[in-house]
């Protein structure tokens, strides 16, 4: 490992655990109650007692984020490859995508949720409405980035239509979708978070926001904060799993990738 | 007429048939901009032509015309005698090198090279012998399965001249291939194009702004102009081939650079 990997994966660690540990600090000398701000070392010890109910909803919650994050990249990706059969299925088709993109999801969730009488179901096409958008609008523009003088190429060698879509522009539309697909990564979880707490779900199908509204009615603010470190971590691990996946499809030759030196 | 002439007896006077006949092409864009007005020259087989202007001369125009991806919007053209590109004709494959080197930057050098024998689905072992057989000539045997943009500039436009060379083309279109690089190695492709020109009996129609690389390469200079874009003079370089690098530091070379020179900002016309 390099110098300036440590450094980045260090530097990051040691602000974690000077705001920690002042965190800690200033809630033992004010004698803060935990009802109100629970110190760090009583969120690690709600994590560890409430194990098994958190551990549940965490499989709930990310289950549905990544159900979601699944289904919007197959449809997004069939959008985006419709839009670019023609610019009239684009201007035609363009504006319901914006109109989905910024109809908040709390203003459609209860309609869906009304619809569609499988909770799960209904949770998992919020989070993909939520997610959808930035995979239509970047893998279509991704796959009319097309270099011109490579384009003339492809004409003068008649090639077909499928040989082009196929040998050039989903090649150039690849980073341009990974790009795209980070965003709605994190989209998708936020999406599965609000759809349930738009829902309210209890029981065994219980996830994670139903843990943080349960926990704020009982004011047990210490599981709330546990809840809440276990979306944030989903969301970073998400993270990290689709810009791995993004450096290994492009490293060895898009520039967003391509290792410094 | 001539043209026509030809045409009624197509399948005997082939071979005598300019590769790129251009009668009266002009270039009218919708917008009302005129990129080129009419002209009328041939480019006969064997022969090396520059078509040599200024930016906006319309040169890059008629190129695309020549390569059948845009239609002038009066006049014609004909390629061997005939009114359309020879795209599936395998004797007369047309082949162009553009500006830069458009290359795929997500595929290795040889596949890049093999590019317009996949979408001709030409047969895999076949294929690869002729790439292997192009980057050979180009001098890049050795780096086939590098990506392009572990190569130099220079380099990267091998490839591109590979991939064109690839398909055995009867007629080679290149648009200011050499534009970007530098002196040094402009003039080492210029000396490479040309031995491959020679060795290979290519028929080349070679798009530049630059004077001495018209003079250096080709067996005739056609001078455009822009504004409207025309064509100004013809001029036949007869110095023998093969050139150096002393042809360069000639006489003869000056005279030819400074006679075409005046010819182009019109102080001879």
């Amino acid at each position: 490992m390099t110098r300036e990997r440590m450094l980045r994966i260090a530097a990051p660690l040691v602000v974690a655990a000077m705001l920690l540990g002042a965190w800690q600090a200033i809630v033992v000398a004010y004698d803060v109650p935990s009802y109100l701000v629970p110190s760090p070392s009583r969120i690690a010890r709600a994590m560890v007692e409430d194990r098994a109910l958190l551990a549940a909803s965490l499989g709930v919650t990310t289950g549905i984020a990544l159900t979601a994050l699944a289904l919007a990249i197959v449809a997004g990706v069939a959008v985006a490859l419709l839009f670019a059969q023609s610019r009239l299925i684009e201007a035609s088709l363009l504006p319901y995508a914006i109109v989905l993109q910024v109809t908040p999801i709390v203003a459609i969730a209860p309609l869906i949720i009304i619809w569609v009488h499988d909770t799960r179901l209904a949770l998992v096409l919020c989070a993909t409405v939520v997610a959808i958008f930035p995979i239509i609008s970047n893998t279509s523009l991704g796959l009319r980035s097309v270099d011109p003088g490579l384009a003339d190429l492809f004409r003068m060698s008649r090639a077909s239509r499928w040989q082009t879509l196929v040998r050039l522009r989903v090649p150039s539309a690849l980073p341009y979708f990974f790009a795209g697909l980070r965003v709605s990564s994190g989209l998708a979880l936020i999406g599965a978070v609000v759809a349930e707490f738009v829902a309210g779900t209890g029981g065994q199908g219980a996830g994670l926001a139903y843990q943080i509204l349960l926990a704020g009615i009982q004011l047990n603010v210490p599981r709330l904060f546990a809840a809440l470190v276990l979306i944030t971590l989903a969301g970073i691990v998400l993270y990290i799993v689709v810009s791995a996946i993004a450096t290994r499809a492009l490293a060895h030759w898009h520039e967003s990738e391509v290792p410094p030196g | 007429m001539d043209r026509r002439h030809r045409q009624g007896r197509a399948g005997d006077s082939i071979g005598s048939a300019p590769a790129v006949a251009i009668a009266g092409a002009a270039k009218t864009y919708p917008n009302g901009t005129r990129a080129l007005c009419p002209v009328t020259f041939d480019v006969a087989a064997g022969e090396f032509v520059a078509l040599l202007g200024p930016s906006g001369c319309g040169k890059t125009t008629l190129l695309r015309m020549a390569a059948g991806l845009i239609a002038p919007s009066e006049g014609s053209l004909r390629w061997w005698g005939r009114a359309r590109p020879p795209f599936d004709d395998p004797q007369r494959k047309l082949a162009m090198v553009f500006q830069s080197p458009t290359l795929m930057p997500w595929a290795r050098v040889d596949a890049n090279a093999r590019l317009p024998l996949d979408l001709a689905e030409v047969a895999r072992p076949q294929a690869d012998a002729a790439v292997s057989d192009a980057l050979g000539v180009v001098g890049l045997a050795d780096v086939a399965h590098r990506y392009p943009r572990e190569l130099s500039g220079g380099m990267q436009m091998r490839v591109s001249i590979a991939r064109a060379l690839t398909v055995a083309p009867a007629l080679l279109l290149m648009d200011e291939p050499f534009a970007a690089l530098d002196e040094f190695t402009r003039h080492k492709l210029d000396d490479d194009l040309a031995a491959l020109w020679r060795g290979r009996g290519l028929t080349v129609l070679f798009v530049t702004h630059s004077i001495q690389e018209a003079v250096y390469l080709a067996t005739r200079v056609v001078v455009m102009a822009a504004r409207p874009g025309r064509i100004v003079a013809d001029v036949a370089i007869d110095t023998p081939q093969p050139r150096s690098a002393a042809f360069r530091g000639s006489a003869e070379f000056a005279a030819l650079c400074a006679r075409i020179g005046a010819l182009a900002s019109g102080s001879l016309r």
